[in-house]
């Protein structure tokens, strides 16, 4: 038999009230969003599924405006996805391979990007965009979501590339490999899982990003801007069932992530 | 044919210089030991002749040809990394014959060669395993495989056996060292390790702090150390070195004048030199004799073979080999005379060895 100390009881107490925390709510909008129409309306409201029905769901991907947001939505978050990758794993294979003068500057400058609220950079965006002539599209919501999401893409790629070891890629030279090949060939396949998992994380972050979304579209709304500019007036079975349509892929993402999260500051080589 | 030539090279990072004007000449098919202590340069100086690192003055040319410039897949060179750096992602037969598909050769051919590398290293059970299914030691030979596999002129081998337990190094030394005399390729091999160095090179280059202090075979780097520091890393007990007081062409040690050779009593600098003299090359008496240092004993190890006997003399630490059975106290007064022409010579302020006369050693051996 382990015994168990007291502090390590209370750990676990901690542990699963801060779980229940996060996932209560998450539990009830998912029973809600599958019950029919005059469940939802019922008061209080059952914490069981009672019946399951796909009506609210259908209600809500039915409702006008809609199905245009999602794929409004789509569009922005493989654009974010992109671009971001294109610009921030090769920045983060920079951080992680080289030792380069103001490498350390350069990671702090990278997050603290995020340090700008966002409130207080929209009203210049706009302005900027609307100047441009890009306001109320797809290009200013998925270039202002990359503006966002680069600080994670670039550590987490840098992350998952200095878990290979550098002897491999030298390895794969002195074996009559190019640099580019050597990458191509041992460090490419080695971090497709991890790159991966941060493609997913841009996606989710674009696809989750309501403020600039909000404030740099008007009629081209992404769906959780066009979520909240009808949250008011809609009803009940709307709300649930965009809630948990917006819930889906960050959840599907935390499963594949998790792990490079753990290092997200990464291993420093030489 | 595939010598190795290596012409005035440095290598700084930043304001460390890794390699100072090294200038080396490897032989066609000659086993070169890269020895020295950590950060002394060595692995840099490897790293250089494969083309990992790039040079900052002098050139280096394999073959007759100037590869100084050139990315490392041109310089027909294979090298094993300390780590193994087994690509994890494939299997033993597809990590031997990734050289081999990178030389576009025929299906065939690479599946010959695979086999025939892995058989050399044992490993011809392994070849369908992914590299985390396998030991170190098995790992180990995957990587010695895939080099050879290629058949390159050069091998350049980087501490390939320090990450091995003390049981599996002494195996894959003596099977290294076979693999080589068969193979018939120029090796450069680093190591730390002064046993490895001394058992398996044809010569060794002592290394420190970037600069080559003596490159000569392992006889010669052992018996006559061409500085105090060679002396002292390589070796185990290290060398004894003793302060020698010089007066009138005399040389006298504790008191006690020892027997200078002529060539060496041209270079004597008074008032004084160091003596150096190895464990196994002093005897030692429980009686005063003719010629003999009086010392203190300090402590005895039995080694089995023999004793290892440390002793003092006034400040000096002394240590000596006895025959197993001779039976010492500690606090015992004994008596050393150190063999004569076994002592070495050595400028008492910059610990460079004195001229040897190597010529009149040969012939004295053979005579």
């Amino acid at each position: 038999m382990r015994r168990w100390s007291w502090s390590r009881v209370w750990l676990h107490v901690l542990a699963v009230l801060l779980a229940l925390w996060v996932i209560v709510p998450i539990y009830l909008i998912a029973v809600a969003a599958f019950s029919p129409r005059d469940v939802i309306y019922k008061y209080p409201k059952p914490l069981f599924p009672t019946q399951v029905s796909l009506e609210t769901m259908l209600f809500f991907i039915r409702s006008s405006g809609v199905l245009d947001s999602v794929r409004r939505s789509i569009v922005v978050a493989l654009l974010t996805l992109a671009v971001s990758m294109a610009v921030g794993a090769p920045a983060g294979y920079a951080l992680a391979r080289y030792v380069f003068p103001g490498r350390d500057t350069f990671r702090i400058a990278i997050v603290s990007t995020r340090a700008f609220p966002i409130v207080i950079l929209s009203i210049p965006l706009a302005v900027s965009f609307i100047n441009l002539g890009l306001y109320d599209s797809v290009i200013s919501v998925a270039l202002m979501h990359t503006a966002l999401a680069l600080p994670f893409t670039i550590l987490v790629t840098s992350s998952v590339f200095a878990s290979v070891p550098v002897d491999l890629e030298e390895a794969a030279m002195t074996l009559g490999c190019s640099r580019l090949g050597a990458f191509w060939r041992i460090s490419l396949p080695l971090t497709l899982p991890g790159l991966a998992a941060a493609a997913i994380f841009t996606f989710v972050l674009s696809w989750n990003e309501v403020f600039a979304a909000a404030i740099l579209t008007l009629r081209n709304r992404t769906l959780p801007a066009h979520v909240l500019s009808v949250l008011n007036e809609s009803p009940l079975p709307f709300r649930f069932a965009g809630g948990f349509f917006l819930l889906v892929p960050a959840l599907i993402f935390m499963l594949f992530i998790r792990r490079y999260l753990f290092n997200l500051w990464g291993r420093v080589v030489r | 044919m595939a010598e190795i030539r290596i012409q005035n090279v440095w290598k700084t990072f930043g304001k460390v210089v890794a390699v100072k004007d090294v200038t080396l000449t490897v032989e066609d098919r000659e086993f070169v030991i890269l020895l020295g202590p950590s950060g002394c340069g060595k692995t840099t100086l490897l790293r250089c002749i494969s083309g990992l690192e790039q040079v900052d003055r002098g050139t280096i040319s394999i073959g007759g040809r100037d590869v100084t410039n050139l990315p490392p897949r041109r310089r027909g060179i294979a090298m094993v990394f300390q780590s193994y750096a087994v690509f994890p992602h494939m299997t033993v037969f597809d990590n031997i014959a990734f050289g081999l598909r990178m030389k576009k050769l025929p299906k065939d051919e690479i599946e010959r060669r695979v086999r025939d590398a892995a058989a050399l290293m044992h490993i011809e059970d392994l070849l369908d395993r992914y590299p985390a299914q396998l030991s170190g030691g098995q790992r180990q030979r995957v990587a010695v495989a895939r080099a050879i596999a290629v058949q390159s002129e050069v091998l350049l081998m980087d501490e390939p056996l320090s990450n091995l337990d003390a049981l599996l190094r002494l195996e894959m030394r003596a099977e290294l060292k076979r693999l080589f005399t068969e193979l018939e390729t120029t090796v450069v091999y680093v190591t730390h390790d002064q046993v490895e160095a001394m058992s398996m090179g044809d010569r060794i280059a002592v290394m420190r702090e970037g600069e080559i202090l003596q490159f000569d075979t392992p006889v010669r780097v052992y018996d006559y150390p061409a500085d105090r520091f060679i002396g002292g890393f390589i070796g185990n007990p290290p060398m004894n070195f003793l302060v020698a007081d010089v007066e009138d062409g005399r040389v006298v040690v504790h008191g006690t004048p020892i027997e200078v050779p002529p060539l060496v009593l041209e270079h004597l600098k008074p008032p004084r030199t160091l003596v150096g003299i190895r464990a196994e090359n002093i005897e030692l008496f429980t009686e005063q004799q003719e010629g003999a240092i009086p010392v203190q004993v300090l402590v005895v190890e039995p080694l089995g073979s023999h004793n290892l006997v440390t002793a003092r003399a006034d400040g000096d630490i002394i240590k000596v080999n006895t025959p197993a059975d001779l039976r010492l106290a500690p606090d015992q007064r004994v008596w050393i005379r150190f063999v004569p022409e076994k002592i070495r010579w050595f400028d008492a302020q910059t610990g460079k060895a004195l001229p040897v006369d190597y010529q009149a050693v040969e012939a004295a051996r053979v005579g």
